[in-house]
């Protein structure tokens, strides 16, 4: 069953048509990679699938339900979570507060009992410190857990994204241009890392990245957009020989 | 909880009772005078409103400029409802009329924060800032023309329900309760709104729910605040409940450190006690007062604390024990 489909989706912004009849399908642990030139409006595009926009047209299916008009709180109760172009992590927060803060919806105990410290609070506040922490090791990140995020080295505050947006258990993960302002070494351990949490989380994952040895490294299907359409969509050796592409990429 | 955190209870819990047995030795012996103890009920009521105003000022990062409405419809409910229930012939104990005005003082409080956080907290910063001002003049003027509560003339007759023994209570149990909401999934879930409102909203926050939650509260104990302000001056007037109070609880919040709950504490003592002090140099007094916000202001803008917590079983450990407990991020316990 496909996780993620969206249907002929278009973004009018007054006369400019950002997105034009986008489709679409994402299957089960698939890790797929949407690339196209700057302004080809593959931000617009996540954008979209995020509920940060509504698509003028078109559909968008998560796990069998529509999320079009869906808040984008309750699109990620449903299974899609988020990384940003440019980090917003919580800066004058430590880092396992970023993650816990993405943990909100299974810590369950209600306002009362939070402010009067039942039971309850401190058995559902330990699970949660327990599963972040998790998390965080996971992204050998555990010496940082009290680091305020401002002051974690760059390629750390990519990591705590990715951690805080897997902490509120997506099925599918979007990634938008995790690479960027990194060094090859650093990209080449975020390639490891996407691969590893697609596996060991069993999640989708769709990334947008300008970094081709990033994008044809590790990507199952690559869609190329241009101008709000999709120009070509295959395996990285199909499109890496692909007219269309070429002729995006570098003109005529 | 785990052995750190209940030593620090405990710590903290000994420490209030000193505090508690130092005032009421001070006031036994009268070395507090009446006036004296009058001045250290109405810091305690300026310690709740200005923790009350940190939760949005602070922990939400809202510019909230209309908190003396909160208070004001706080003080006028409560008041007139013990007026009534006296009027009545209900004859309950001091503390138990107390609690009740409070409830009630809140809780319509706490509701007029729904209905005027819902629709403006759509709007950020400056514009909210207004639109809060606006709300608290109208509360104001609506009391000064309401004759039910007597108008322009004040609401008389209030039974006088304060002594410092319970005031002084209150005020631990709220900043107790204002304190744990911070450090609770939903203070979390606050904070990271003020932090990143967009990335909240991706990490599954329901943002505008949060904020109108995090408004709500804050009248909430605003309206207690204006309860026992009610029950202790024993005397209402809409005049008291002016833009410049408001202004007054924003200062002691923006001075102790936006989002941080002691600074609050510490710079509502200073600001209520400081203007008292300064009595004797009569016409300076205002002057003096605005001198020490400017000087502070500039060399230390973010605030005495900034947004960290003063942690007593910090400053224990680092005094007695010097172990290096240095901890950028929560700060501890009060």
């Amino acid at each position: 069953m496909s996780v993620l489909v969206a249907k002929d989706i278009t973004m009018q912004f007054g006369g400019l048509t950002a997105v034009d009849h986008f489709n679409l399908t994402l299957e089960l642990q698939e890790l797929v990679g949407l690339i196209g030139p700057n302004g080809a409006g593959k931000t617009t595009i996540f954008n979209m699938l995020t509920g940060v926009y509504i698509p003028t047209k078109g559909d968008i299916i998560l796990n069998g339900e529509s999320i079009i008009k869906k808040s984008t709180h309750d699109i990620v109760k449903l299974g899609a979570s988020r990384t940003f172009q440019n980090i917003r992590l919580f800066k004058d927060l430590s880092a396992i507060q970023n993650v816990k803060i993405a943990y909100h919806n299974d810590i369950n105990y209600n306002l009362i009992q939070g402010m009067l410290r039942t039971k309850k609070f401190w058995s559902e506040e330990k699970k949660a410190h327990d599963e972040c922490m998790k998390l965080l090791e996971i992204f050998d990140m555990g010496e940082y857990a009290n680091t305020l995020a401002k002051n974690l080295p760059y390629g750390q505050q990519r990591k705590l994204e990715i951690a805080r947006a897997l902490a509120s258990e997506p099925k599918v993960l979007m990634l938008d241009e995790p690479a960027a302002g990194m060094n090859p070494n650093e990209t080449t351990e975020l390639m490891e890392t996407i691969n590893f949490i697609r596996n060991k989380f069993e999640i989708t994952v769709l990334l947008i990245e300008h970094d081709m040895k990033l994008v044809m490294g590790i990507c199952e299907r690559i869609v190329v957009v241009d101008y709000g359409k999709t120009i070509a969509e295959g395996t990285p050796n199909e499109i890496k020989n692909n007219k269309d592409v070429i002729r995006a990429y570098l003109g005529d | 909880m785990n052995k750190n955190i209940r030593r620090s209870y405990i710590i903290n819990a000994l420490a209030i009772i000193a505090l508690y047995i130092v005032f009421i030795v001070l006031i036994q012996t009268k070395i507090m005078n009446n006036y004296m103890v009058g001045i250290a009920i109405s810091t305690c009521i300026m310690i709740i409103m200005a923790l009350s105003l940190n939760i949005v000022a602070g922990f939400l990062g809202e510019m909230a400029l209309g908190h003396a409405g909160f208070m004001a419809i706080g003080a006028y409910s409560s008041a007139y409802f013990t007026i009534s229930l006296i009027d009545a012939g209900v004859v309950l104990p001091n503390l138990i009329l107390l609690i009740l005005a409070m409830i009630v003082g809140g809780v319509v409080a706490g509701l007029f924060g729904i209905i005027i956080g819902a629709p403006t907290l759509r709007l950020r910063g400056d514009y909210l800032g207004i639109v809060t001002i606006g709300f608290s003049e109208i509360i104001r003027i609506f009391f000064v023309n309401f004759q039910p509560t007597g108008g322009a003339a004040g609401l008389k007759g209030i039974t006088r329900l304060l002594n410092f023994n319970n005031i002084f209570w209150i005020t631990i149990v709220i900043a107790i309760l204002i304190f744990t909401l911070g450090r609770s999934k939903h203070g979390r879930a606050i904070i990271s709104i003020r932090e990143d409102e967009i990335a909240s909203e991706s990490a599954g926050i329901p943002t505008v729910r949060y904020k109108v939650l995090a408004f709500s509260i804050a009248a909430f104990f605003a309206g207690i605040g204006g309860a026992l302000y009610a029950h202790y001056q024993a005397f209402l007037e809409p005049s008291k409940f002016s833009f410049m109070f408001s202004i007054e609880m924003f200062v002691i919040v923006v001075l102790g450190g936006l989002g941080s709950l002691t600074g609050s504490i510490i710079s509502a003592i200073i600001l209520t006690v400081l203007p008292e002090m300064l009595r004797g140099f009569a016409e300076y007094r205002l002057l003096i007062y605005s001198l020490v916000l400017i000087v502070m202001m500039i060399f230390r803008p973010q605030g005495m604390l900034g947004r960290s917590e003063f942690s007593l079983t910090k400053l224990i450990d680092s005094l007695i024990l010097r172990k290096n407990t240095k901890n950028p991020v929560d700060g501890g316990e009060i």
